[in-house]
């Protein structure tokens, strides 16, 4: 029987296998940031463990940095105290780091592919859940916690019993003005947030194929969502078109390539599980509630928790509605917005930011409302800054900041206050995650930008 | 870690699903760099609130949280597992986990047991009848036993072999380094490398 494309990559990186054990699997990448790496790095001191490979390990600052005056030290003492450890360790491991004010900083996930690290076949890893990101080359990527980081420090290496595999099937073409942040979402109102639990999956189908490489990584990003530690779509010509002429793309190119086209599923390759979807039924989405997979299409009304059948579901949904303050039957469209926030992993990259700068040129942001732009990484910024999109975004009356996590989560000077509605791209709307008692709506960036000019959840049809 | 065979405790309801990590504890409280403290935001939003469960006296000495389907879903923090063992939680039941918390708890010496939810169901009313119903956890016998009642759960070999003699992960795959040198050889060269930056 044939393989699947994770499956595939899984098997060429066992290092061991036991009956009764789990194997062990040697990674390619470790990616580090300063939030879950100083108690690994710990241990190790502890043990008087080295780094095996600092050459395959890589480090930023993104999750505590401010996105203001960043020439200035880091206000929060404790986030400071963060960040001086990922540096101090940094240097005493010998690991490579970019640092806040650096050229290569940025969120860890947009840093990797656009240094070129990121490259099909690969297997990744980081303490930070969204790694699934770079599944979109056709790696095989997974977030861990921060023993599993201290363990691949020390050994580059991970005991791990191989998960199931599921398809997610995209077929046909997307409607204008549906992106791929839509198609995630709607991916994870199907499934549930956690359908994905136990399995990688692999996108497939037309309108995966037929997506550029950034919007590949949205999809990617948010497989946790879903429950799924790792989501992957196989490489082809888009993915070799974007590695191409990227700083750590490999010298012997054709050998790499050569390789890379091997990495596919077999067409006698059998999924544990199969869903498919429909891309000409997937209109722009958003989240109503407080998990991912409570999202709507726009163009609908705040669900009545009443007509949901499951007995967990329908408590959830009403819990949900009073945190976020919403009414039943409440059409979406009329939900008035008090942030916008344009940034994050999910779609933090320059597609997003022109994008959504093709919607507001020329216009304002309603005068009801605050729109953060933060780009991904310091080049993100520096590119969009190439292309005028900075100015199109200031002049729409959006703030325009530095790289980073930002917005995404409550860790940095950028949250929102108490009872606050935002219009995010990012990937959570936990209760409080965009800061305590803040409420979050999901949404692609092409719904911020026409919401930042109406006011209200819109999309650019409204215009 | 400490090793793990049986405990014996009380337990406390938690009759929510879908609570995530960001529940568990928020972003604000990860930011220190070491492994204890973080029980004081265990739960931060929550515990404010009188009627929530933590809060009540009667289950203030509860060791094992008995929580509803996808507890410990979304961010891979591992500070969601400390702030569970810090606060004193020895094991949590629930339907269904998260993937990387799971891990993470094993990694930790947290144990998670997954029943279904009919069973979750009657501990819930069990504990709601009698608050120091006492629970009895064999991972040994790979059961959750109360009163009249013993269920079975399941566990991999391989985790519960390392819970029980409270092994170190590390210790283990660096037996395995000749395994690992072997295995660098055969590497394809085109693989990326950090160092020296390019």
């Amino acid at each position: 029987m044939g393989k699947t494309l994770a499956e595939k990559i899984w098997q060429e990186h066992v290092v061991r296998s036991a009956a009764g054990e789990p194997d062990l699997v040697y990674i390619d990448l470790h990616l580090i940031h300063e939030v879950t790496s100083p108690q690994a790095f710990d241990g190790l001191r502890l043990a008087g463990r080295p780094v095996r490979r600092p050459d395959l390990t890589i480090a930023t600052e993104d999750h505590n940095t401010p996105t203001q005056n960043i020439d200035q030290p880091i206000a929060d003492p404790v986030s400071k105290l963060q960040v001086d450890t990922l540096r101090a360790n940094c240097a005493e491991f010998g690991v490579r780091l970019h640092s806040l004010g650096d050229i290569d900083q940025g969120i860890v996930h947009v840093v990797g592919p656009q240094l070129g690290l990121t490259q099909p076949g690969m297997t990744i890893i980081c303490g930070d859940s969204h790694t699934s990101t770079h599944g979109a080359f056709g790696a095989l990527a997974f977030g861990v916690g921060t023993s599993e980081v201290e363990h691949v420090l020390a050994t580059q290496t991970l005991p791990l019993i191989r998960p199931k595999m599921m398809a997610v099937n995209v077929e046909g073409e997307l409607a204008p003005g549906v992106t791929s942040k839509d198609v995630i979402l709607a991916i994870i109102a199907k499934i549930g947030t956690g359908g994905g639990v136990g399995y990688i999956v692999e996108y497939r189908g037309s309108a995966i194929r037929a997506m550029t490489m950034e919007s590949r990584l949205t999809v990617c990003n948010m497989s946790i969502e879903a429950g799924a530690r790792a989501g992957l779509i196989a490489p082809d010509e888009t993915t070799f078109d974007y590695i191409k002429g990227k700083p750590h793309a490999p010298e012997d190119w054709d050998a790499a390539v050569a390789y890379w086209k091997t990495l596919t599923t077999d067409a006698d390759a059998k999924f544990d599980h199969e869903v498919t979807l429909r891309a000409e039924d997937i209109a722009p989405f958003v989240t109503w509630g407080t998990n991912p997979a409570q999202g709507a299409p726009l163009s609908g009304n705040v669900p009545d928790p009443s007509a949901i059948a499951d007995a967990e579901e329908r408590g959830a949904a009403e819990r949900a509605l009073v945190y976020m303050g919403l009414e039943a039957g409440t059409p979406l469209k009329k939900i008035a917005i008090d942030t916008v926030f344009l940034g994050s992993c999910t779609n933090g990259r320059i597609e997003d930011l022109r994008s959504a700068a093709a919607i507001l040129d020329g216009k304002k942001i309603a005068s009801s409302l605050r729109m953060l732009v933060v780009p991904g990484s310091a080049r993100v910024r520096l590119q969009a800054e190439a292309e005028g999109l900075d100015k199109v975004f200031i002049n729409a009356g959006a703030e325009w900041r530095n790289a980073g996590c930002s917005m995404c989560l409550g860790m940095n000077p950028d949250q929102l206050a108490v009872g606050e509605r935002s219009a995010s791209t990012s990937n959570r709307n936990f209760e409080g995650r965009q800061g305590k008692g803040g409420r979050t709506h999901l949404v692609s960036p092409l719904v911020a930008a026409a919401t930042a000019i109406r006011g209200t959840l819109s999309s650019p049809a409204d215009l | 870690m400490d090793k793990f065979v049986t405990h014996v405790g009380t337990a406390v309801p938690l009759r929510r699903s879908n609570v995530d990590t960001d529940q568990i504890i928020p972003a604000v409280y990860l930011k220190r760099v070491t492994r204890s403290g973080f029980e004081d935001g265990l739960f931060s939003a929550w515990r404010n609130d009188p009627a929530f469960e933590l809060n009540q006296e009667k289950y203030k000495a509860a060791t094992i949280l008995v929580a509803g389907i996808d507890f410990g879903t979304g961010s891979s923090r591992e500070h969601a597992v400390w702030a569970l063992q810090n606060y004193g939680f020895k094991v949590i039941i629930a339907p269904r986990f998260g993937d990387i918390f799971r891990g993470n708890s094993g990694k930790a010496g947290l144990l998670t047991i997954q029943l279904s939810q009919h069973d979750v169901e009657a501990l819930w009313v069990a504990i709601e009848a009698k608050s120091d119903l006492e629970i009895t956890v064999d991972l040994e016998a790979r059961t959750v036993s109360y009163g009249k009642s013993s269920v079975g759960f399941v566990i991999d070999d391989y985790t519960r072999w390392r819970l029980m003699e409270g092994l170190d992960d590390i210790g283990l795959t660096l037996k395995q380094t000749d395994s690992i040198d072997a295995f660098e050889k055969t590497r394809p060269t085109f693989k990326p490398q950090t160092i020296p930056a390019k």
